[in-house]
């Protein structure tokens, strides 16, 4: 096993006690097979216990350990020090965005408020009973939302959008993959109530298909495309409600 | 939140799009390249042979529909690009860009209108 010393270039900031954020380095002596992740364990349990950073899985599914590393965001249990260039520091900051709760933790309030609004559950039309059962989906059913139900909140892509940026009020990527998955749902008859945020300017139409949240999404569930096709449903939805007024409800 | 009314020049673009990608290289294939090398005959790209075919309504409706889809096309993704490039007078971009596109729409049609 081969072994190579990497700096780390890690923010630090206590908005209670400190002005503003600072850099401080910390050298790492990194296995070959170690993420980024594993160095920052490593600086916790070795070098420095005040760092401050959210992980829980370590294997990308829990989705708590999104930073920006070398000014990307990814999570840093799925960045491998060995794909970052020899020689060269390794810079972590906190995922870019959103304020900073302290070092590498955001507050995430403004997501969790977007993720409730557009009621990311299945809404049944009639309420069902146990005795009921239970619900029954074909596989093509399943295929047709499954890719969207694969978020697993990290919020990279709301790190990446541009838009986000700019226009803090957009429901932003994740919230409106997610609105996709449900309305795409054969349980779900959710859509009208979802349709009063996605439409609205703050909904889809904030989004201007810059389409970096896709590329930074590592589970693969392309919040763009999710977008972009209730772009397409929500216009025909305004032709409809505006050339044949008596559908409107 | 109230619906947004962007829908209707987003159609415009979706649509415009559409034809942008699909329809408008095969006509700069036929009409610039085609014609012209006389692929098609010699004559055929003279102009009475070109105002007898612009002359069919049928023919008219389509281009209409082509180059109304393609301007609107063109303004809104100048509009997102002039958004892009950090010009955050979104109204006043607006206003040009579909502007531009609804002259040059008008103008389309009495061209049209006058063959």
């Amino acid at each position: 096993m081969s072994q190579r010393q990497i700096t780390f270039e890690i923010l630090r900031y206590d908005p209670e006690t400190e002005s503003e954020p600072r850099f401080q380095a910390y050298c790492v002596p990194c296995e070959e097979e170690w993420v980024v992740l594993d160095a920052l364990n490593y600086i916790k349990d070795n070098l420095d216990g005040t760092l401050s950073y959210r992980w829980s899985c370590h294997m990308a599914v829990c989705g708590s350990c999104g930073m920006m590393i070398n000014g990307e965001p990814m999570l840093s249990c799925k960045a491998f020090v060995r794909d970052f260039p020899n020689g060269g520091s390794i810079r972590v900051e906190p995922l870019t965005h959103f304020p900073i709760e302290r070092d590498l933790v955001v507050v995430m309030d403004d997501f969790m408020d977007k993720l409730q609004a557009v009621k990311p559950y299945v809404i049944p039309k009639k309420k069902r009973t146990v005795e009921d059962g239970t619900y029954k989906q074909t596989p093509k059913q399943l295929h047709q939302y499954q890719q969207y139900s694969m978020c697993i909140n990290c919020m990279l892509c709301y790190a990446a959008c541009p838009q986000y940026a700019l226009a803090p009020d957009f429901i932003g990527p994740a919230a409106l993959a997610l609105t996709h998955r449900y309305n795409l749902d054969s349980r779900d008859h959710g859509r009208p109530q979802r349709q009063e945020v996605v439409a609205a300017h703050e909904g889809v139409w904030e989004c201007s298909f810059v389409g970096a949240c896709s590329e930074v999404c590592p589970k693969d569930v392309d919040p763009a495309g999710a977008i972009q096709q209730m772009k397409i449903a929500s216009t025909v939805d305004w032709y409809l409600e505006h050339l044949m007024p008596w559908r409107r409800k | 939140m109230a619906k947004s009314n962007k829908p209707i020049v987003w159609g415009l673009f979706a649509a415009g799009g559409t034809v942008a990608a699909f329809v408008i290289p095969v006509m700069i294939l036929i009409t610039g390249f085609l014609l012209p090398l006389g692929l098609f005959g010699s004559g055929e790209a003279s102009y009475e042979r070109m105002s007898e075919i612009v002359g069919n309504p049928l023919v008219k409706i389509v281009l209409f529909g082509i180059i109304v889809l393609a301007l609107w096309h063109a303004a809104h993704r100048l509009r997102i690009t002039a958004h892009d490039f950090g010009i955050r007078n979104d109204a006043l971009v607006a206003r040009g860009v579909y502007g531009f596109a609804a002259l040059f729409s008008l103008i389309a049609l009495m061209a049209l209108l006058s063959i």
